[in-house]
């Protein structure tokens, strides 16, 4: 169990990270959220004991990362947010002086089998670091945070410059990972969090803004729907009509579009589902629907979200925690 | 802390600069040897050769330091070692060793230029003069070993990693060059005990002089405090 309370670290008078405080349980995967410069690295590297922090303490399974930062760290993997690889060593070599590193107590030889096998390296274990592609340094990465078996297990920014086939395969093998241990995984990506973790915790300019549930972070972005819609049919009347609906916050035109159609976009009341009202409307008035799709909120929409009901606009309602 | 030593004493020879170092320490050590003993007429007489020697240090080690920290900066590998479960102190400490050790194998190697002046000295050499040389080379190199540890966490460039420890190793070894023409008396002391070059001269000549000893390990430790120092500071900065 990790255990964050008043985290606070300071450059000079810009605070990185200001006054964060969260607990993680055993078996939880967590996804750290937060836009570029949000304190998320500065966090990991305080939590790896890589970095002090100005007040505030971390605990790890009970033992203080400060006071006791070695035994702290023997209960931590950190994939760092670029891999710290040797590039002239093979990946064995690699993994074995990792082995040694961390005074690891597992049989080796097979420690280090079981590892490549379980990232699939074991095809690429005797060729040199530097002659792999980042896909497969990232997984020599990932190895190296397995090693020795810790508990806790921290990714930065796993994903960042894979092609889509290798995110989906470290998405998979992050999911795999969380069944028996401890992950914390720091990213920009919303969907990616979505479908890799338990429990969502958003940071931005140092302070948590959300800290939910998954499912309740979904709602949040459900909560304010969006779709856009074409419809064949008289522009001005069409949208006045889709106004006239109850629970619609606006409707506005994007643009004509194919077959004499307009697209128009629509925002509902949060948690209302627009769409069987909008069809039976248009089906009532014989206006064709060629196009309806929800539009999908991107992170700095849900960041306007969660940080706006934190007091600023109270526009939407959801939610409980966020900066003091 | 042996992990980190072995992947240090592999990366030395997996790469160039370990055998760059070797090749320069040898060909220098040679080059010396015979201009200060086989070609000049007094063959008996070795001191010039390891006041040379001494003076070679400072283009030679920080061959061997430069990349000790530089190179984990640049490659970002540092992360790796300070997440790990061992002590800065340890990590500073195997490097150092490494570094040291590579010192020892070219260091030992260079022994081989006694055989002939064994061979030709005329008389009886003065052992006592050559084992306190020894004595106080290694101890020297110890430190510089130090010095260059030290600057190398200080930078992520291995070039001015090696510039930086070659300057602060000239001071140390010039100090006693500058220091004739000082005036004030006072000031001429506190330098020549600084001084590395003049506490050589005494193990040179065969005194064996405990305050230089304990001053040349002293030296060593204080830059290795340093350096973990540097590793603790910029977790605090």
């Amino acid at each position: 169990m990790i255990e964050i309370k008043n985290l606070v670290k300071r450059y000079g008078d810009f605070a990185a990270v200001n006054d964060i405080s969260f607990s993680i349980q055993d078996g939880e995967i967590v996804g750290f959220l937060g836009p570029n410069g949000a304190g998320k690295t500065t966090t990991m590297s305080i939590l790896t004991g890589c970095l002090s922090m100005t007040s505030g303490s971390v605990t790890i399974n009970g033992v203080d990362i400060f006071d006791e930062p070695l035994e702290a760290k023997k209960q931590i993997g950190y994939l760092p947010e670029f891999p710290p690889l040797y590039l002239e060593m093979t990946v064995r070599e690699y993994l074995n002086f990792v082995y040694d590193l961390k005074n690891c107590t597992l049989d080796r030889a097979a420690h280090i089998n079981e590892i490549c096998d379980r990232v699939k390296l074991t095809h690429v274990a005797n060729r040199i670091i530097r002659n792999l592609s980042k896909g497969y340094r990232q997984r020599v990465g990932i190895a190296q945070a397995l090693i020795g078996n810790p508990k806790v297990i921290i990714f930065d920014e796993p994903t960042v410059g894979l092609d889509p086939k290798q995110i989906i395969e470290i998405r998979t093998l992050i999911r795999d990972l969380g069944k028996d241990h401890t992950v914390i995984l720091s990213t920009h990506i919303l969907p990616e969090v979505q479908m890799v973790c338990d429990r969502i915790v958003i940071i931005n300019r140092g302070k948590i803004v959300a800290d939910e549930k998954t499912e309740d972070i979904e709602k949040v972005v459900a909560g304010s729907r969006q779709i856009q819609l074409k419809v064949c049919g008289p522009q001005k009347e069409v949208q006045n009509a889709i106004k006239g609906l109850s629970g619609i916050k606006y409707c506005e035109v994007i643009g004509e579009r194919e077959m004499q159609s307009t697209a128009f976009l629509v925002e509902s009341e949060a948690g209302l589902d627009m769409r069987k009202g909008i069809f039976n409307l248009c089906a009532s008035r014989a206006w064709p629907i060629i196009g309806m799709e929800a539009v999908g909120l991107n992170l700095e929409e849900i960041f306007i979200s969660v940080v706006d009901e934190n007091g600023q606009g109270g526009k939407k309602k959801k939610g409980k925690k966020g900066d003091k | 802390m042996l992990a980190i030593y072995k992947r240090e004493m592999r990366s030395y020879f997996t790469s160039p600069i370990g055998y760059i170092f070797l090749a320069i320490f040898l060909a220098v050590s040679g080059v010396i040897f015979s201009l200060t003993t086989l070609t000049q007429g007094n063959a008996s007489d070795i001191t010039m050769y390891f006041t040379y020697m001494l003076i070679s240090f400072f283009v030679v080690l920080p061959l061997l330091t430069m990349k000790l920290f530089a190179d984990e900066k640049r490659q970002r590998t540092e992360t790796l070692l300070i997440s790990a479960p061992i002590s800065i102190t340890s990590m500073v400490c195997a490097k150092f060793f490494a570094a040291f050790s590579m010192f020892l194998i070219g260091f030992s190697v260079s022994l081989l230029n006694l055989i002939p002046f064994f061979y030709f000295a005329s008389g009886n050499p003065d052992l006592k003069t050559i084992l306190g040389s020894l004595l106080g080379l290694v101890l020297i190199a110890a430190a510089f070993i130090a010095i260059g540890v030290m600057v190398s966490a200080l930078t992520e460039n291995q070039l001015v990693a090696a510039l930086g420890t070659m300057m602060i190793i000239l001071v140390f070894v010039m100090i006693s060059i500058f220091n004739s023409s000082i005036e004030s008396y006072f000031l001429r002391t506190v330098l020549s005990w600084i001084s590395v070059l003049d506490r050589f001269t005494l193990l040179a000549v065969g005194r064996f002089d405990i305050s230089a000893i304990v001053y040349f390990i002293s030296l060593c430790f204080s830059f290795l405090f340093v350096t973990v120092r540097i590793y603790e500071k910029r977790r605090w900065a």
